[in-house]
């Protein structure tokens, strides 16, 4: 089967249990228990070629261009997790079929376990690391649905936030560890990187790159400092304990280490970090694991412990620590899954999984004590079973391995460690099972129906199986480590066998388990000691971090973004300010280039009345119409100063733009109060001046010395220039640039136009239809209103200047390629002249006599616009490829059809629909209830006679 | 004196003014501060063409034109920017007519409080 179909199948599948809800729980657990099946059997299918030692590969490229293509690999260390995770997910999906209550939802549990379990094959399948970051992600938001599924216990959900939270923060630091190694080796695939071990060692950035990825890794696994989320993650379902915590989730940091052993391992700096923090997780999970009385908090700690035994045997950089590293993951997880269900059935019918409530359960549950003892022997390391071997083989490692100096002190450690790991593997098993029966259990204990025993009975199959013929499990590993080695050492040729004659670690073995059944027997005073011994409580200090965070960034956030407008604008100002003032002073400037160019008395009053018009502004910002009154003659000088300095088509759309935006200030300022109140200190107004003049002085400072200075390579606009006849068609450069050279960006910015358009029309929407509306319908005209609205002169004038101005617009419109003018400047006039109609002959006549609606004008634009660019797909031409041709039709003389026109249609159309859209959603908030809008254009008609004096609602009598 | 020093002196002072009166507390002067911006901008980014007399771009005998390109961008910009005082003006008057206060500036509260009340 494809490596594709393997790693798509839980995500698909992912949909189904929670659609099969209501099928009742059989059909949810059997469909998820299918998905799981197909795709563990699409891997099997994968399985000669594995053996045979090939990589299956395969991918697709998505984003060649930053190295990020979806290509998935198997290799004999690829295959293995995969075969851990979906082998142990088809037990653990049988298993919680029968542990989930009838409460729990069913559906929603297998989506999210589905969806854990695409995301773990997806890292142990990718090939390129950029894919395997996105489903690290996937499997800690996963998990975090998983750990958090039982919402209603407060635990659940803190279990859920701490394991994310730590989880996470190690992803962001893989992420970055991970873009460096890619930079590093020059790629983001897996394969290559793994060939470029000297290359990556000697960078000056490794060894940021390790720690970064190392603090994803031990996140992940759960590794000194960052252990203390495990524990707390067992709030969860046992099913999610007995999945993510002992096969997967926390396998991804091993498997991950594994991965990039090749080109990580064997640096001092590797072998200092990791070997450390797995020497010290394996001693002090084993230490807490024997104080636990729950019996899921016990096999949590023990957990920690033994990644802490994995992670260290990786460290150490050896071959054969690597093998022993692998053989240990394939034994753990068989025996800690089983642990982890025995435990869940031990909870399921005493309904506690307090230890020191239990005692005596071998008899009643004769099953599931079996079970528990086979696995628990395993884990202490007793002889015949699959745990000896790997913990042999470690403490044979660590016979050899040297930290720090004193040879003995890795050897003591981990000695240390196996003696308290067989003392609470002891203590599982007698404090339980063992002892006389007891009569204040809970609940009647039973052993559970075969669909909760057999699950972990399975497990203990290959337990004693391996424990027993070890060759049997040796071709295997041996496989898996030659993946895990590649090209940097050879396979150890150590054979894997019960006796190894009188070996140290025989010896260190012997030592442990002793030790450990001491420790048992003076188990009672040592538990009285370690109560009365002060320790750091990991969920205060995580607590206690996490509320330090967060009043830190809440002070950051309330000192910064208080609701108030005027605090973001100064700080966004002085910003810019002072970041443009660090560019000044650290860039160079060369000398003057350009004379400056003499200016003459007219172009001189010209300024002063642009200055003065603001000043004045300034001054009288106060007085509102004053001040819109002064903001037109800026606006109208600055056209004019377009004229002056050659720019016809920017004056003609300025001095347009100028008119619509005065009306639609006006409009707005109906509503508005018309003065400004004193409000701010002199101080403030001090302080807002200081920061305008230096913003002022800023831009004066940087606009004179660039216009004192050429470009410092050739303008593009010499090919604009070179180009607009020859390949536009058009002698206006300005509009060939609009619709053709640039024709992508007006595109979008028409539709930006509209999209303004669209918002204003919606928030007069919402107005309208709220509260606001009843204000507006019965307000108050502050002023005294003209005694007739619409005049005779005016309807009459606008009327004969429409077709006019429809003329004009049309030949601005049809000029525009090779004069000033053009679709933008001519929607503009058009629009000009529809809201002359609105002023002079009333909202409801204009409306009435409205063909097309404005929303529709401005989609026809931006259609027409985007037909016409994706009409040159037609003829194998990218988007917006312009054409013209010159015909001639007799009469007339030649003229010129250009693609070009069609599209500046479009921006004219858009245009007057946005405008219009805009002012009128404006108007419309102006209407009143007591005012009737008038039917007829004039209010004054000689000819009809219906005007009632007495009638209140005869705008006659308004305003008067 | 020069037109380039008639210029930045215009795009500086225009910039000052548009500046000062964003700042201030109620919208309507803060709508004119950003229409004076925009101008600022306007012109300073037509000025990174530098300054032509009498030389439009449009193709004729002559040899030296007008830098058309800053033209084309900023002709959009005086389009769009009417888009957006637009926008800037009826987020304005909503918030007048739904308040019946211009102000710019969100009360002062303690930010928690209105948190609690909102959830």
């Amino acid at each position: 089967m494809s490596l594709f179909l393997i790693v798509a199948l839980p995500f698909l599948g992912a949909m189904l249990p929670g659609l099969m809800n209501n099928a009742g729980r059989q059909a949810c657990a059997g469909v998820t228990f299918t998905v799981t099946l197909a795709a563990f059997i699409g891997l099997l299918t994968n399985l000669p070629s594995v053996l045979a030692g090939e990589v299956v590969t395969t991918g697709v490229n998505w984003l060649p261009a930053i190295g990020l293509n979806v290509n998935l690999m198997l290799d004999a260390l690829g295959f293995f997790f995969a075969m851990l995770i979906l082998g142990i997910g088809l037990l653990i999906i049988a298993y919680a079929r029968f542990y989930l209550a009838r409460e729990d939802n069913m559906g929603e549990f297998f989506t999210y376990l589905l969806l854990f379990q695409g995301a773990m094959v997806g890292i142990v399948l990718s090939d390129n690391i950029l894919v395997l970051l996105i489903f690290w992600e996937l499997t800690s938001l996963s998990s975090f649905l998983l750990i958090g599924y039982w919402k209603h216990l407060p635990e659940g959900r803190q279990g859920a936030r701490m394991a994310l939270t730590v989880t996470g923060m190690g992803g962001l630091g893989l992420i970055g560890g991970m873009l460096i190694l890619g930079n590093i080796a020059g790629s983001y695939d897996l394969s290559v990187i793994l060939q470029n071990r000297e290359t990556i060692q000697e960078s000056p950035l490794y060894l940021p790159a390790l720690l970064l990825i190392l603090l994803g890794a031990f996140t992940k696994s759960a590794q000194f400092p960052f252990h203390f989320w495990l524990p707390h993650a067992m709030a969860a379902p046992t099913p999610v304990s007995a999945y993510l915590h002992s096969a997967t989730m926390v396998k991804a940091g091993i498997f991950l280490m594994a991965r990039l052993w090749p080109v990580l391992a064997g640096t001092p700096e590797w072998f200092m970090i990791v070997t450390t923090a797995g020497l010290i997780t394996m001693v002090l999970g084993a230490v807490i694991a024997l104080f636990k009385h729950d019996l899921k908090a016990l096999l949590a700690f023990s957990t920690v412990s033994h990644l802490g035994l994995i992670t260290m045997l990786l460290g150490t950089g050896t071959a054969f620590g690597a093998m022993a590293a692998m053989f240990h993951i394939l034994n753990h997880a068989t025996f800690k899954a089983a642990l982890f269900m025995s435990a869940g059935i031990v909870d399921h019918e005493t309904h506690t999984r307090d230890i020191r409530r239990l005692g005596g359960l071998r008899r009643l549950m004769p099953i599931t004590f079996w079970i528990v003892t086979f696995a628990a022997l395993s884990m202490a390391g007793i002889p015949f079973l699959n745990g000896f071997l790997s913990k042999e083989m470690m403490l044979e490692e660590a016979y050899r391995t040297a930290l720090f100096g004193p040879y003995w002190l890795v050897p003591a450690l981990a000695v240390l460690g196996s003696l308290f790991s067989a003392a609470y593997c002891f203590r599982l098993i007698s404090h339980t099972f063992l002892g006389p029966k007891r009569d204040d259990y809970p609940a009647m204990p039973h052993d559970p129906g075969p669909g909760l025993w057999l699950p972990p009975a399975l497990l203990i199959i290959p337990v004693i199986v391996i424990g027993c013929a070890p060759f049997l499990a040796e071709p295997f590993v041996k496989l898996v480590t030659a993946a895990v080695l590649g090209d940097a050492a050879q396979v150890p040729k150590a054979y894997f066998k019960i006796w190894h004659g009188l070996v140290p670690a025989l010896y260190m073995s012997i030592a442990a388990v002793i030790g450990g059944l001491v420790l048992l027997t003076i188990f009672k005073p040592l538990l009285k000691m370690w109560d009365a011994a002060p320790r750091p409580e990991a969920k205060t200090i995580f607590e206690a971090v996490i509320a330090a965070a967060i009043a830190a960034a809440r002070a950051l956030i309330h000192g910064l973004h208080n609701g108030a407008f005027s605090r973001y604008a100064a700080i966004a100002g002085v910003t810019m300010i002072a970041v443009g003032y660090h560019a000044w002073t650290t860039g160079t400037v060369g000398p003057a280039t350009r004379t400056a160019q003499p200016a003459g008395p007219v172009e001189i009053a010209g300024w002063i009345m642009l200055v003065a018009a603001t000043c004045g502004l300034v001054l009288m910002h106060r007085n509102r119409l004053l001040s819109l009154i002064l903001i037109g003659i800026v606006g109208l000088m600055v056209s004019v100063g377009f004229v002056f300095f050659s720019a016809p088509d920017l004056a003609m759309t300025q001095i347009t733009v100028e008119v619509v935006t005065i009306i639609l200030l006006l409009l707005a300022l109906n509503f508005l109060p018309n003065r400004s109140p004193i409000e701010s200190t002199v101080l403030r107004r001090v302080r807002d001046g200081a920061i305008a003049l230096a913003a002022g002085g800023a831009t004066f400072a940087l606009s004179y010395h660039f216009l004192l200075r050429d470009a410092i390579s050739t303008p593009i606009s010499e090919f604009h220039l070179a180009n607009s006849y020859k390949g536009g068609g058009g002698t206006n450069v300005v509009n060939v640039i609009l619709v053709d050279f640039r024709g992508f960006d007006t595109f979008g910015e028409i539709i930006v136009l509209g999209i303004a358009a669209l918002l204003i029309y919606a928030l007069t929407e919402t107005l309208l239809s709220g509260p606001v509306r009843a204000r507006l319908l019965n307000r108050k005209p502050d002023q005294p209103r003209a005694g007739n609205m619409h005049p005779m002169m005016m309807v009459v004038l606008t009327r004969v200047l429409m077709p006019l101005v429809m003329l004009v617009g049309f030949y601005i419109f049809l000029r525009g390629h090779n004069e000033p003018g053009g679709g933008f400047i001519a929607g503009l006039i058009v629009s000009i002249g529809v809201v002359m109609q609105y002023m002079a002959s009333g909202f409801s006549w204009t409306s009435a006599r409205l063909r097309y609606p404005y929303h529709g004008v401005i989609g026809a634009g931006v259609l027409i616009a985007g037909l016409t660019g994706i009409g040159s797909w037609f003829f194998g031409k990218p988007f917006l490829t312009s054409d013209f041709t010159y015909v001639r039709i007799p009469p007339f003389e030649k003229f010129e059809l250009a693609t070009a026109a069609l599209f500046d249609l479009g921006v004219f159309l858009a245009v007057v629909g946005a405008v219009m859209l805009s002012l009128e959603s404006f108007s419309r908030l102006a209407r009143r209830a007591h005012v009737k809008d008038s039917e007829h254009p004039m209010d004054i008609d000689p000819s009809r006679e219906e005007i009632d004096p007495a009638d209140p609602a005869s705008p006659k009598l308004e305003g008067a | 004196m020069g037109l380039e020093l008639l210029v930045a002196s215009a795009i500086g002072i225009l910039t000052a003014a548009g500046m000062y009166l964003v700042l201030r507390l109620r919208t309507f002067p803060v709508i004119m501060g950003i229409s004076l911006l925009t101008y600022a901008v306007n012109v300073f980014l037509f000025a990174s063409g530098r300054l032509t007399v009498s030389a439009p771009p449009i193709l004729t005998d002559a040899t030296t034109y007008a830098d058309p390109l800053p033209q084309a961008l900023v002709l959009t910009a005086i389009v769009i920017s009417f888009g957006m005082t637009a926008v800037v003006v009826m987020i304005a008057l909503g918030a007048y007519l739904g308040a019946n206060d211009d102000e710019v500036n969100d009360p002062v509260t303690d930010p928690d409080d209105a948190v609690e009340k909102a959830t």
